[in-house]
């Protein structure tokens, strides 16, 4: 893996060869290349920032300028193997819709996200009381894409709600992978496999 | 158009009667084109590219009547985005057209020119011609069709009705559907055509053309190619000079006041030295006729059906406001039905429809990785 984020790198690691892959939020496809190359995987992505789609269409991946609270109901059931959300949950209109419609389209799901809950955001905020700037959330509250904060215990209970079975789960803290005790506290970043 | 000193265009007979939508069929059909680039012993580099309604086959090399480059040389050449160095690329005249493929100014059986006895064509004919050509050329499977505008509707029809002719289909600043605004504004070309004493029925090939309507139809069409914006940067409400060497003073009459009419005019006029009035009335009709749902039980996604392991690449402009980024957006959701491997990008460019001919550097990047 070169240089992939710690979160697209395991998630790299775990999806099969050869399946489809629908990646959302693929920014200008590094996840995508990476697969497409090393794995004989079949890749398509979605990205809402026409800059980033120009990037990775002009290596030469498909992917389709969109949004995908909108866009993802287009796709026929089952059209993926594999459907990947990295660092885009916390960003969508609807993240329980959302999640419906990746693993309506897709069979397995790779979801990642920052934790809110890892405890220098629970020290920021009982300390200074304002909306945590640490650095793997880096941006202020008025200006972030991150329009629902979430914490891994919050989606555990989400998952749960909705039926969802968790296959597996990877934790991430300081770029290092950690294990997963505690991790409501300890991790800075979680990685989900889900199933229906 | 002056058809006496017409220029002899490299042609290709097909060899068979060419069925047409409208129920009819037509012999000897002729297709002009020009081809790029060397063919590979494998038979499988060729692009082909699908021209806009006034264009042409001189995708890129010189017009031989205004002795201008070829209309996309900055997208089709040694080095260029679509590379003639790995490419064949060819390009045909459409069916109906006026630059050496069989169209209304074509001479029928019987010997005298078909004028409105040619029958009405459509999209899919256009594209079946030039599938019958490559069938004669030897080429079975193309590595890409590409075309803005109707060269897009070409693409995009090719795909829905000859999905195995093709791996890649690069459609640019187009639709699936010509909506009532488009129809509406090809229909005022056309009426100012046949309002043309000139044009007389049609008949008008021994005499004098109808250049006064169809330069009409041309100034007509020609704004709706441009954006506001871009007409504003350009002209704004800035004077012409006149002859009479007053400079930037209105004239109290009707003369070419704004630089913006005197630029219309120059647009109409000089299309007509190059063009056929006749032929414009068909390509317009057939582009009005284009609907590729209706062609396919009224959803678009059906026609994909057997293009769904076809590469689909979509472009649209922030700027059009012909065929628009809405447009576009349809037949992506279309492609996303049948799960076709698709992308799609909107790419800023102030120059309205006209962006996909002009310079704006994302188009090339975008077109130089989807074609490979």
């Amino acid at each position: 893996m070169n240089r992939l984020r710690p979160d697209l790198a395991k998630i790299a690691q775990h999806v099969p060869q050869g399946t489809r892959v629908l990646d959302v939020g693929c920014g200008d496809g590094a996840l995508m290349a990476e697969l497409q190359g090393g794995k004989g995987v079949d890749a398509r992505g979605i990205e809402i920032d026409p800059a980033e789609v120009e990037k990775a269409v002009a290596r030469g991946l498909s992917v389709v300028q969109g949004d995908a609270n909108r866009d993802l109901v287009d796709y026929p059931d089952g059209a993926f193997d594999v459907a990947i959300l990295s660092q885009t949950l916390q960003t969508a209109q609807r993240p329980d819709f959302l999640l419906y419609q990746l693993l309506r389209v897709g069979r397995t799901v790779f979801v990642s996200f920052p934790n809110f809950a890892y405890w220098r955001m629970r020290m920021a905020l009982l300390f200074q009381g304002r909306m945590p700037v640490v650095r793997h959330l880096p941006v202020s509250w008025y200006e972030t894409k991150n329009i629902h904060h979430l914490t891994i215990d919050d989606f555990l209970d989400l998952s749960a709600e909705m039926g969802i079975a968790i296959e597996d789960s990877w934790f991430f803290a300081g770029g290092r992978e950690i294990g997963g005790a505690n991790a409501n506290w300890r991790a800075e970043h979680a990685v989900f496999r889900l199933s229906r | 158009m002056a058809s006496k000193d017409a220029p002899s265009f490299r042609k290709q007979a097909l060899p068979d009667p060419l069925p047409l939508d409208s129920g009819r069929e037509l012999w000897g059909v002729e297709v002009a084109y020009e081809s790029y680039g060397e063919l590979n012993g494998a038979r499988d580099n060729a692009i082909l590219v699908f021209h806009a309604l006034t264009g042409d086959q001189f995708v890129a090399s010189e017009h031989p009547i205004t002795g201008k480059p070829g209309w996309w040389e900055r997208m089709v050449g040694p080095g260029k985005p679509i590379d003639t160095n790995n490419y064949h690329v060819i390009c045909a005249n459409v069916l109906g057209s006026c630059m050496g493929s069989t169209g209304p100014a074509s001479v029928a059986e019987g010997g005298t020119r078909y004028a409105m006895q040619f029958p009405v064509i459509t999209i899919r004919d256009m594209v079946r011609a030039q599938m019958r050509l490559l069938d004669v050329l030897g080429i079975e499977t193309l590595h890409a069709v590409v075309g803005g505008s109707m060269g897009g509707m070409q693409a995009l029809s090719c795909a829905a009705n000859f999905p195995d002719r093709t791996d890649r289909v690069l459609a640019i600043a187009t639709t699936a559907r010509h909506s009532a605004q488009n129809i509406a504004f090809h229909e005022v070309g056309r009426q100012a055509i046949m309002a043309d004493p000139d044009w007389q029925g049609g008949a008008y090939y021994d005499g004098k053309s109808p250049d006064k309507g169809l330069s009409v139809a041309r100034m007509a069409a020609h704004i709706t190619y441009l954006s506001e914006e871009g007409l504003t940067e350009k002209f704004g409400r800035r004077l012409q000079d006149r002859p009479d060497g007053s400079r930037g003073s209105k004239s109290f009459g009707f003369d070419a006041d704004f630089q913006v009419e005197s630029y219309l005019r120059h647009q109409g006029i000089s299309f007509t030295d190059r063009f056929d009035a006749n032929s414009y009335l068909y390509i317009t009709r057939a582009m009005d006729y284009f609907d590729l749902a209706e062609e396919h039980g009224g959803r678009l996604a059906n026609a994909f059906g057997n293009a769904n392991d076809t590469r689909f690449c979509l472009v649209s402009f922030d700027t059009d406001w012909l065929y628009t980024t809405a447009d576009m957006r349809e037949i992506v959701h279309a492609l996303n039905a049948v799960a076709a491997p698709v992308s799609f990008v909107e790419l800023s460019a102030p120059y309205g429809h006209d962006s996909f001919l002009l310079d704006v550097p994302a188009l090339d990047r975008v077109v130089r990785g989807f074609i490979g």
